[in-house]
């Protein structure tokens, strides 16, 4: 139905810049470089080679250009398309189109933010929206807040269970040396934390840091030429259902429910052949939601699902593994770096945290307020 | 359709809201009520009327904002009886007591320009 071959193209790279805080002076674009010098390091492929370029940040008005600047490239083909944090899994989708077609052989995904130095209003300033604006909503964290009350209206969802994705995230982050949070963190901190926009406390919304990252894509066959282990793309798909949380269709059913079903039937698999679940964490019921939307628990059951531990390190379903965006690092569109995470689980490379015998790898990006659903399934060799 | 040489969706919206009316737009080709004022309607493409709601409405979802400096203040979306839904808030009781399902009804807070807001409904 895609269009789409289950693994024609591989992620044969994938790198961060530095993360957290960095220097004075530093660009999203210096970011972007430095995490494309290590992933062309990575799988033994030259700058020279990239002829496909894709990337999206909301510092850059032209972010393609901005980059195939600083790059000196002058690929045979780009793409800039922006959808918040999950841009970058649409340019997978994007990429795959386009390696299939011949219109580009090597392609780079890339992503920089510097919005912890330069403040996040000033990183990713608001349109106005009359009809949302005067009531002063915080934005994201209100709308997501919006989303959480329902969820807790309809199936019971507690703040303690909001709590526990927190206290999971960090039990991961611990285990990864490059995440932001290094100390441990307990459900009653989470609770007890400043309140941002009830339910959802400080704790329960994602960092603010500095960051970036790369992807480099290439044809199954050129795959396989190189130094790398490939992370086939065996699924992708994408749904976008609104832009403000005012016109989402239900605030207890996000657009994963669509993305998630045509990744899965392009990949041939369902959510019990997933060995791990990267999704996007902006807040702590975004894994909740995620969760039931793309089949990992039943609708209503995500907040029982994680108050067992089951996402923590030694439970059923390990789940953003490297700390997510709420212990890891959050650079605003923090999708790219979610897709990082899943490459490094089918490669074997994730350290302390490896997810043993991982053959399988969902890497799911959200954007906006809920909007934009985008679900990546990867895959070891094993698989295709 | 709005002549948007003359006024636009929002103009006419807003409008409305200087005479203390909550004004939404109806698809004339499926009678749905639609909500925020367009040019034409989601999904179908119709042409759109200008209709004013009776300004009732049922608490959908509900936050209080913590912001530095300010009081808690309430943030909700309003599903209003004709069909539609719109953020808003609840004024008049501590943010903390807003509950989904709460019968509400609109007023205009003063602004340039002035903006619906809900209280309780009497007798709900």
């Amino acid at each position: 139905m895609s269009g789409l071959s289950r693994g024609s193209v591989a992620i044969v790279a994938a790198a961060e810049s530095e993360l957290g805080q960095v220097a004075p002076g530093t660009t999203p674009v210096d970011l972007m470089a430095q995490a494309t010098r290590r992933a062309l390091d990575a799988c033994g492929l030259a700058l020279s080679d990239i002829d496909g370029v894709f990337t999206n940040a909301s510092q850059l008005r032209m972010p393609t250009l901005s980059l195939c600047d600083y790059l000196g490239l002058q690929p045979r083909y780009q793409d800039g398309t922006g959808i918040g944090g999950s841009s970058f899994m649409t340019h997978v989708q994007h990429a795959m189109l386009a390696i299939e077609h011949g219109l580009c052989e090597v392609a780079l995904i890339a992503y920089g933010s510097t919005q912890r130095s330069v403040s996040r209003a000033a990183a990713s300033p608001r349109e106005f929206n009359p009809y949302e604006t005067p009531y002063q909503p915080f934005l994201p964290a209100s709308a997501y807040a919006l989303a959480a009350s329902r969820h807790m209206h309809q199936f019971g969802t507690t703040r303690e269970h909001l709590a526990a994705v927190a206290v999971a995230a960090r039990q991961w982050a611990l285990m990864n040396p490059v995440a932001w949070e290094k100390e441990p963190l307990t459900l009653d901190q989470v609770l007890g934390a400043r309140m941002v926009s009830y339910p959802l406390t400080v704790r329960d919304c994602c960092l603010v840091t500095d960051g970036g990252g790369a992807i480099i894509l290439t044809s199954a066959a050129r795959a396989k030429t190189l130094r790398c282990k490939p992370a086939f793309v065996l699924g992708v798909g994408e749904c976008l259902s609104h832009a403000s949380i005012s016109t989402m269709p239900d605030l207890t059913v996000s657009g994963a429910a669509r993305s998630g079903a045509i990744a899965y039937a392009m990949a041939g698999l369902s959510a019990r052949e997933v060995d791990t679940a990267q999704v996007y964490d902006a807040f702590t019921i975004n894994t909740i939601l995620f969760l039931e939307d793309l089949g990992f628990c039943p609708k209503g059951e995500g907040g029982r699902f994680v108050a067992g531990g089951s996402i923590a390190p030694g439970g059923s379903l390990p789940v953003n593994t490297s700390g997510g965006g709420l212990s890891y690092c959050h650079p605003g569109m923090y999708g790219l770096l979610v897709l990082i995470e899943a490459v490094r689980q089918i490669q074997g490379d994730a350290g302390a945290r490896q997810v043993a015998g991982c053959d399988v790898a969902l890497a799911h990006g959200n954007g906006g307020v809920l909007s934009s659903q985008v679900t990546v399934l990867l895959g070891s060799g094993a698989t295709v | 359709m709005d002549d948007l040489r003359t006024a636009s969706p929002n103009a006419t919206y807003a409008a409305h809201c200087a005479r203390g009316e909550l004004a939404y737009q109806v698809d004339t080709s499926t009678g749905a009520a639609v909500f925020y004022p367009r040019v034409i309607a989601p999904g179908t493409g119709a042409a759109l009327e200008w209709r004013i709601s009776k300004g009732l409405g049922t608490v959908h979802a509900t936050t209080v904002v913590h912001t530095k400096g300010q009081p808690p203040h309430n943030v909700a979306l309003i599903d209003l009886d004709e069909g539609f839904r719109m953020m808003s808030r609840v004024e008049g009781i501590d943010p903390m007591a807003v509950r989904i399902g709460m019968r509400v009804r609109v007023r205009m807070h003063p602004g340039e320009p002035p903006y619906p807001v809900f209280d309780l409904e009497q007798g709900a």
